[in-house]
């Protein structure tokens, strides 16, 4: 693997690209039209072709302006069929924009003759092909379609930063933008516009599929990474710049592995931007996979060692005493699996919790305090819930059950002041005294 | 009462027909596929382009509309019936709003095409070797189907997200496989992109096979499971609660789905394949409210979309077929977006119209009814023969003089009223008798809303405004039941002061 001057002029080309994409992607997502980016930049097609056959010449601006024209019609027309024939809005995204590429596919193939327009170009891109192509800026040699992903660039953040509040509000409630004196609508189709434009202008050197990809997938990563508006439109842009970086290092260095020369550029940016993704799909702090999963775990670990603490309380108030195989024998038979009954009971026993002596497993003081606020809240519950709630007696355990571990000692104490003067639970035990009773969560973390 | 013995025997009955159906479907494809590619003149030059054939005469349109040539029959055969069945599983699809999980699956083959390739040709095989090449195809398409429904279920990212991610990354995945295959020595791909662009007109008896054996599994499946598949797109949870296995029967409904795409993508391509599973159910939709008749709808708007396209496509040189069966499509779609029976757009506007003049006039006889009744008329309370003067109605409605003037035409030519000079109006007795019923109509739901909804008398006039021109016969008669006091006399007295 050789990484040159070429190799970083590439990078930077895609990275600009990306960013731009990506930057409109965030709105497109948080407004649930994704798909848009996908329909629009299929459907330019025929706005293409017009420009080239009516200014004659590949010039860029003539592009951008049919491009723009058709971006919008695809906006228009998709909303026209989802509003006046109560299409479904994806449906009507889908036949819109398959009838423009068509469109753009027959004029492709009727003027094959005056216009100079390879699907396929505008498909994969040539990026490997861009740093050939240069121009002079301040006398150096530069890319020139890193010139015009700049321009895009900036085009872009200075659209997003001039309406950065309006477009939020209007993305996230047009219905409040409208009261507040935004034009809602015309921010979407403004929108929409700068996401054809945009489009149009990465086309030429880095193709639809990384277009299409840039536009959607690191938005949907950063959805995934944060819950703030601008964080969100921040992190996209630069996991937009990151899955360029490393795409190309993958097109470069990925292949070899298998004994393959390099391959496809555009196509291995795509697929890094998805790795991102499903790495923030897996391992994203809060929305993750795996972090939830953990969080779920260690609340089911917490509410089995509270369970095991209830159980040694009530095995102790009526003075008998339980092995530790038949502890976890009940454990798995209430929560289904042996290793959480196992797990809760050592971690017991290094918070000192619980002893296992001779004739069988005893509360330790600390663990009888903690055991004792618990089943204070458990007692507390029973009682609150048969005075208030017209429920059999035999039906209050069971709410009980779960209620117990989500009561704070607030709560408990405002509990007691309801049940002003009443020392049993509606079965007739005693309720524990609050007074000395540590906190179960404490005692517990 | 049906006993349960004979509910039994019928069901029993029902399934037969169904099954009979089903294998009659299947029957007919095959037929049709047997004589596109046996019957009728051998094939001189089988794989020759189908754009080849450039000057065409009348002779020839003739020769290619009754399907004479070999190629011409393959490829319209062949388009038509995959128009039918991508249109058949498209219904399902769009009801069950997944219109453009297509888009993503279609997309999500390519890499699995490429692996196919790339392992084939490793293996000293051939790498073009086309049922390797689909079972490639449809195993990445199930697994790109599969990630879009799991990005779902298993992170905060809604549909449009889950599926413009997949598709964009499979293909870019696809594309970087395709691009190692391109400077591979084993051999060359260029077989590979028709499943990017299509070859719609060098379609070759065997791809005509393959469509015919798809559609011909797509028609049982649906007439089989048609029931089932129903029940799932419009009420997912009723099915599961009746005992219905909805995973497994989701499962056959996107695996016929896959099947139809994996066949139809290297015949015509990626965007085509997925216009021809949106845009004719889509079109479907307008025509009609019920299922069956959708399916079927859809079905002959796909098949006749594909046979008109590959048809014309066949007549003019420069045509990709491809491209304008989508615009055959396209031109259905618009049709009965405009024409549609149940939700086009003329039609509805042709109800509106109507029920607006409905109201309009019952409005004016209600105006006419409560001026008399009110004594204002030259002939005292409740006088049958009272004139009413045009101002008094313009002032009561708050119309322009001109759109009373229109009203009053309307009204005249139905014959519930008569000029009497020409500043005033009096009622016909036909028009008294729909007086009185629109008046004790909007007084008995405004009474229901005072007794029954807590709404203060001052504000019923305009609720019961819209309602009074829609309640009908069972409606009122519930509403005398209710209010049997106040409903007893024949128009009951207005609960507020009149305008």
């Amino acid at each position: 693997m050789h990484w040159t001057s070429l190799d970083t002029s590439i990078v930077i080309v895609a990275a600009l690209g990306a960013m731009a994409c990506a930057l409109l992607g965030s709105f497109l997502l948080l407004r649930r039209m994704s798909m848009m980016g996908d329909a629009i930049s299929h459907a330019v097609l025929p706005g293409l072709v017009a420009a080239f056959l009516i200014s004659g010449s590949r010039s860029a601006m003539a592009m951008l302006i049919g491009a723009a024209v058709v971006g919008i019609l695809t906006a228009a027309f998709t909303q026209w069929v989802h509003q006046l024939g109560k299409v479904e809005e994806s449906a009507s995204m889908g036949v819109v924009f398959t009838a423009l590429f068509a469109v753009g596919l027959v004029m492709i193939v009727r003027f094959a003759d005056s216009v100079d327009l390879d699907p396929e170009c505008v498909l994969y891109g040539a990026i490997e092909l861009t740093p050939l192509d240069t121009v002079t800026l301040l006398g150096k040699p530069v890319a020139r379609s890193a010139v015009v992903l700049a321009a895009v660039l900036l085009l872009d953040v200075a659209f997003v930063l001039a309406f950065y509040k309006e477009l939020r509000i209007s993305s996230f409630d047009p219905a409040l933008a409208t009261t507040l004196g935004i034009h809602a609508r015309l921010m979407h189709y403004v929108l929409m516009t700068l996401v054809a434009m945009t489009t149009v202008a990465c086309f030429e050197s880095i193709g639809s599929i990384l277009v299409i990809a840039m536009l959607i997938v690191p938005p949907a990563a950063a959805h995934l990474l944060t819950d703030r508006y601008g964080v969100l439109l921040l992190l996209s842009t630069l996991l937009g710049a990151a899955s360029a970086g490393l795409g190309h290092l993958g097109a470069i260095w990925a292949p070899t592995w298998w004994g393959f020369e390099d391959t496809n550029t555009a196509g291995m940016m795509a697929v890094a931007a998805g790795l991102l993704f499903a790495a923030a799909v897996l391992f994203s702090p809060r929305h993750g996979i795996i972090s939830r999963a953990l969080q779920r775990l260690r609340l089911t670990l917490r509410i089995t060692i509270e369970d095991v603490l209830g159980l040694l309380y009530r095995v102790e108030e009526q003075g008998l005493i339980i092995r530790p195989g038949a502890a976890i024998e009940l454990l798995r038979r209430t929560t289904g699996s042996g290793w959480l009954g196992r797990l809760a009971m050592a971690e017991l026993r290094r918070r000192r919790c619980i002893a296992t002596m001779a004739d069988g497993l005893r509360l330790t003081g600390a663990g009888r305090r903690a055991a004792a606020s618990l089943i204070r809240s458990h007692r507390l519950w029973e009682a609150y819930t048969a005075r208030h709630v017209a429920l059999p007696t035999d039906h209050l355990h069971h709410s009980a059950e779960r209620a117990e571990h989500f009561i704070s000692r607030p709560m408990r104490e405002a509990l007691a002041g309801d049940l002003d003067g009443v020392r049993t639970d509606p079965q007739g035990r005693t309720i524990p005294n609050g007074g000395t009773a540590l906190d179960p969560t404490k005692a517990g973390a | 009462m049906i006993s349960a013995g004979e509910a039994s025997s019928l069901r029993r009955r029902f399934r037969v027909r169904r099954v009979l159906g089903a294998l009659l479907a299947a029957g007919v494809m095959l037929l049709l596929a047997h004589s596109a590619a046996m019957a009728g003149d051998a094939p001189s030059t089988p794989s020759a382009s189908f754009d080849g054939a450039i000057e065409v005469s009348d002779h020839d349109l003739v020769r290619i509309l009754t399907l004479r040539d070999y190629n011409t029959r393959v490829v319209v055969l062949g388009t038509a019936l995959l128009g039918l069945a991508a249109g058949t599983v498209g219904v399902f699809m769009l009801l069950r709003k997944r219109a453009l999980l297509g888009d993503a699956l279609s997309h999500a083959t390519l890499p699995g095409i490429g692996i196919a390739f790339i392992v084939m040709a490793r293996s000293g095989g051939n790498g073009k070797w086309l049922p390797g090449l689909l079972l490639g195809a449809a195993i990445s398409g199930a697994i790109g189907v599969a990630g879009v429904l799991l990005i779902r279920r298993w992170t905060r990212l809604k549909e449009d997200a889950a599926l413009g991610v997949v598709l964009s990354v499979f293909f870019g995945l696809g594309v970087a496989i395709l691009g190692v295959i391109q400077k591979m020595d084993t051999g060359n791909a260029a077989g590979l992109s028709s499943f990017i662009y299509g070859k719609t007109a060098s379609m070759l008896a065997a791809d005509t096979w393959l469509i015919a054996g798809a559609a011909g599994v797509v028609a049982v499946g649906c007439l089989l499971l048609f029931k089932e598949f129903g029940l799932l797109c419009f009420d997912l949870e009723f099915a599961g609660a009746q005992g219905w296995p909805t995973l497994l029967l989701d499962t056959l409904m996107l695996t016929l789905v896959i099947l139809v795409t994996v066949i139809g993508l290297q015949a015509v391509g990626l965007i085509l394949m997925i216009a021809l599973l949106v845009i004719p159910p889509a079109a479907a939709r307008f025509w009609t409210q019920r299922l069956s008749q959708m399916v079927l709808i859809s079905a002959g708007i796909g098949a006749a979309s594909g046979f008109v396209g590959s048809v014309v496509s066949a007549t003019q040189p420069n045509l990709p077929a491809g491209a304008i069966i989508v615009l055959a499509a396209s031109a259905c779609f618009l049709i009965s977006l405009t024409f549609g029976r149940a939700r086009g757009v003329v039609f509805q506007f042709i109800e509106r119209v109507r029920l607006e003049r409905k109201t309009r006039c019952q409005h004016l006889l209600r105006a006419v009814f409560e001026w008399v009744e009110e004594g204002r008329g030259n002939g005292g309370v409740g006088a049958t023969e009272s004139k009413i003067p045009f101002s008094g109605l313009v002032r009561q409605r708050s119309w322009s003089r001109h759109r009373l003037d229109r009203i009053i035409v309307r009204a005249e030519r139905d014959g519930l009223i008569e000029r009497v000079g020409d500043t005033h109006v009096r009622l016909t007795s036909a028009g008294w008798d729909e007086a009185r019923r629109v008046v004790r109509n909007h007084r008995l739901w405004e009474l229901y809303l005072i007794t029954h909804a807590d709404i203060a008398p001052s504000h019923v006039d305009r609720d019961a405004d819209e309602l009074e021109h829609v309640l009908g016969q069972t409606m009122v008669r519930k509403l005398e039941g209710l209010l049997a006091e106040q409903a007893a006399a024949t128009v009951p007295p207005s609960p507020h002061a009149l305008a």
